[in-house]
């Protein structure tokens, strides 16, 4: 056995941290056999994964250094290893609460028909998928192997992909097969790239790529591989056209993961590639190609936000600008760092995005949800009162309008106000402008369905939606805001384990 | 130059010559039907092609999944086609930026490959640990001990295909069996290879999976002819698909990647998730290779037959 005293945490640890990637795989295998109980079997995997989770949080918070786990006992570059740092354990924390909503919305809608208790068709096929795109999701924050992380966005994207057709509707089967072609494309060239970098270094973990000999023209042409095949993952413009119609046609509770956090862990592998195994790679065009990409994306998705008809539509094309911000880490990330307040604040401030942003839109497609429940559809002018038929889910609506335009005491303020000060301390103020135009342009697309909502008129002929279910996306509209309230303690724990480059910039 | 060399040179070069035309008459054959034969087609040139460069595993996999298994998934979707919704693709702007993306992707990747330093792989690593891997064949080490957790992924990959194609089922179908019953002429060749076939393709599936631990072979290759068999005998009629909510099918589905899970957790007392003992690695190797090898047969069939088409209920 070659694996270091580094790698072997201690025994309660190494069994939680396997069970952070095990449980929700084992649950989703369970949840196949279970038939119409899947969402028993998918409630209980989230308690169980929960306290896994905490106590790898508990450990890499209480050490203020990430837990390595080298599977099998292989340490890199025979085996793979999972490493669980402060951003993998902000993502996973972010996830669990995300996929809670989810389930517990998706009881529902999913759960089994009552007379006679039948297991029906959606029933069966949501629960093992939601929970394999979780298992997915958690593999990938883990994995700091290249080729690891492939097959964990294979599942990742299959799994969605699937949620999508799950309403069998022609017009998303459509949506569902153009997603899977660009996912699959975005999954090729993804592939050929670490195939490339492994042929010229012979290993595929991103901490041994880092202290490699520079090949030259294969490490320039497996990195903008892997960058066009996450790009495409990551829906950045122009490889947005998939996103749209599959996010908006999918079931809300699907939408919902599909949304706020599929196309994160794209950009999560993103980040480890630039940031942590190829940081001296960049030459100055990169950071830019990325970061003007970005900018049309918020302004592009903001625009189409604004003509669309259906709830479900501006939520989506609002992903597609959303995640336009996140490519601004590229330029802003480092710089000078005497001239910076924080080292590693752009950085820092792209993950309090991420977080935020996956926690606020997860919360608004559930609230698109509980309205399509109650008024049959989700064209805007359903939407006419709801305030006052639904009013936690409406308050969840507007806290999560507030992170998407980024104000204050939101996380994605936090996540503005560290980028901007970046940009502005480093002298790049076209990227400052970038994300104050933006905002102002979430304000206008958000405006017309937070006007109708909070309308003075009751409606009439609503099917009524209990508080309960109303209280679960104001959990995570909640959760969003207190990340800008108490950004003390994640911003000091997403500094674990962080990549040097984070502070020193890519250039 | 010897002759045997020449001979071989001019081998790979027909080969390529073959793979390439295999892989443009695929794409601009018309009617589709030809378009799949030729990528049957093309999958069996490239496991040639594996063979030439001495990976016979890459090979297996290539000809039973690549070349067999996709080319009657390929046919199967085919059959399901609307006719009349068919439209027959042009050559487009969309195309031509599309090949020009692809030329270029490739000229690319041909530029890198002759830059790349020295051939570094893993060979001589893999070696110096295989006698506490389990297994004396390295490509098995690498997919059940080394790598252990790309494998477990990779055969969850699997059925998170098939719940997507059950999750296209009419929804009054559901709980009913794929497909629709195969009637075959009594005497008829179909019908007589549905009894002859099957027991050798069994010997061959087990033969591959037991092969497998010291030689080519292994869960995903012997898996797939063990799925073919069970194929050949519905479409002969002889036995029928089972109904999609049946729980041994269900259970025989996830057994597989839930043995390997568990193998996986218990290897935490042995130091880590997926750790296994250099004295129990043979046994447990085998014992994941054989559920594996089960789960990934069936979930192949049942990718195959597709979803439950008719409303008859389960008893």
């Amino acid at each position: 056995m070659t694996a270091t005293a580094a790698m072997t945490p201690p025994a309660l640890v190494s069994l939680a941290l396997a069970l952070v990637v095990a449980l929700p795989l084992l649950g989703a295998l369970l949840a196949v056999v279970a038939g119409r109980r899947g969402g028993a079997v998918a409630l209980a995997t989230l308690g169980a994964t929960g306290a896994a989770l905490a106590v790898v949080v508990f450990s890499v918070a209480r050490d203020g250094a990430p837990v390595l786990m080298a599977l099998g006992g292989w340490a890199p570059p025979l085996g793979i290893v999972l490493r669980a740092d402060g951003l993998a354990g902000a993502f996973l924390c972010m996830s669990w609460l995300v996929l809670g909503g989810v389930m517990l919305q998706g009881l529902h809608r999913f759960g089994p028909s009552s007379d006679p208790p039948a297991e029906t068709r959606a029933g069966f096929a949501f629960w093992p998928l939601v929970l394999l795109l979780w298992g997915a999701l958690n593999a990938i924050f883990l994995s700091r192997d290249l080729f690891n992380l492939y097959v964990g966005l294979e599942l990742l994207s299959l799994a969605a992909i699937a949620l999508v057709a799950i309403e069998r509707k022609p017009e998303t089967i459509a949506a569902a097969l153009r997603y899977m072609v660009f996912a699959l494309m975005g999954s090729l060239l993804y592939l050929l790239g670490a195939a490339l970098l492994y042929a010229a270094h012979g290993t595929l973990d991103t901490v041994l790529l880092a202290a490699r000999t520079p090949a030259g023209l294969p490490d320039h042409m497996a990195a903008a591989l892997i960058t066009a095949g996450l790009a495409v993952k990551t829906a950045l413009f122009p490889f947005h056209a998939w996103l749209p119609p599959a996010h908006a046609g999918a079931p809300a509770p699907a939408s919902a993961l599909l949304s706020g956090l599929v196309p994160k862990a794209s950009f999560f592998i993103l980040v480890q590639v630039w940031f942590g195994a190829l940081p001296d790679m960049t030459d100055p065009a990169m950071p830019l190609v990325l970061a003007s990409l970005g900018a049309v994306a918020v302004f592009y998705g903001g625009i189409m936000a604004l003509r669309q008809e259906r709830l479900k539509q501006i939520i989506a094309y609002s992903t597609v600008a959303q995640l336009g911000y996140l490519f601004l880490i590229f330029p802003l990330a480092g710089g000078d760092s005497a001239a910076q307040p924080w080292a590693a604040g752009a950085w820092t401030g792209a993950m309090f995005h991420a977080l935020s942003h996956a926690l606020a839109k997860a919360s608004m497609f559930l609230c698109a949800g509980l309205w399509i429940t109650a008024a049959g559809h989700d064209r805007l002018n359903g939407l006419r009162g709801m305030a006052k038929a639904t009013p936690i889910a409406a308050f969840a609506f507007g806290l999560s309008a507030i992170v998407l335009m980024g104000l204050p005491p939101s996380g994605a303020f936090t996540a503005k106000y560290l980028m901007l000060t970046a940009a502005f301390a480093s002298g790049q103020v076209i990227w400052a402008a970038v994300l104050v135009l933006g905002g102002l342009l979430a304000a206008i697309y958000l405006y017309r369905p937070l006007v109708l909502t909070f309308a003075r008129d009751m409606p009439e002929g609503l099917t009524a939606i209990t508080r309960a279910a109303q209280l679960v996306p104001l959990v995570l509209a909640a959760a969003a805001i207190l990340l800008g309230l108490a950004s003390a303690a994640p911003f000091e724990f997403l500094q674990i384990g962080r990549p040097e480059a984070a502070a020193e910039g890519l250039e | 130059m010897t002759a045997v060399a020449l001979a071989d040179i001019a081998f790979d070069l027909i080969l390529c010559a073959l793979l390439l035309s295999a892989a443009l008459a695929a794409l601009s054959r018309q009617p589709l039907f030809g378009a799949v034969i030729f990528f049957i087609v093309y999958g069996v040139f490239a496991a040639i092609a594996w063979l030439r460069l001495g990976a016979t595993d890459v090979a297996l996999a290539e000809a039973a999944i690549g070349a067999g298994l996709t080319g009657v998934l390929l046919l199967g979707a085919m059959a399901r086609l609307d006719a009349a919704a068919h439209t027959e693709p042009g050559f487009g702007l969309a195309e031509a930026l599309t090949a020009i993306a692809a030329v270029g992707v490739t000229l690319g990747l041909g530029w890198a490959f002759l830059a790349l330093p020295e051939p570094g792989g893993l060979q001589q690593a893999v070696a110096a640990n295989l006698a506490q891997s389990g297994s004396e064949n390295p490509v098995t080490a690498v997919l059940l001990n080394f790598r252990a957790w790309d494998t477990l992924l990779e055969s969850i990959v699997l059925l998170a295909a098939l719940i997507g194609v059950w999750a296209l089922a009419d929804d009054a179908a559901w709980g009913g069996r794929p497909g629709l019953r195969h009637h075959t002429r009594p005497g008829g060749v179909l019908a007589s290879f549905g009894r002859v076939l099957p027991p050798m393709g069994l010997l061959v599936g087990v033969y591959l999976v037991w092969a497998g631990a010291s030689q080519p072979g292994g869960a995903f290759q012997g898996g797939t002819v063990l799925a073919a068999v069970w194929l050949l005998v519905a479409m002969a009629g002889v036995v029928r698909a089972p109904h999609v909510s049946a729980t041994w099918l269900r259970a025989a589905l996830v057994a597989g990647p839930v043995v390997f899970l568990a193998v996986g957790l218990a290897g935490v007392a042995a130091g880590a998730f997926l750790t296994l003992p250099p004295d129990h690695a043979k046994a447990l190797i085998v014992t994941i290779e054989v559920t594996l090898t089960l789960s990934i047969a069936i979930t192949l069939a049942a990718l195959v037959l597709g979803p439950p088409e008719n409303a008859e209920q389960a008893p």
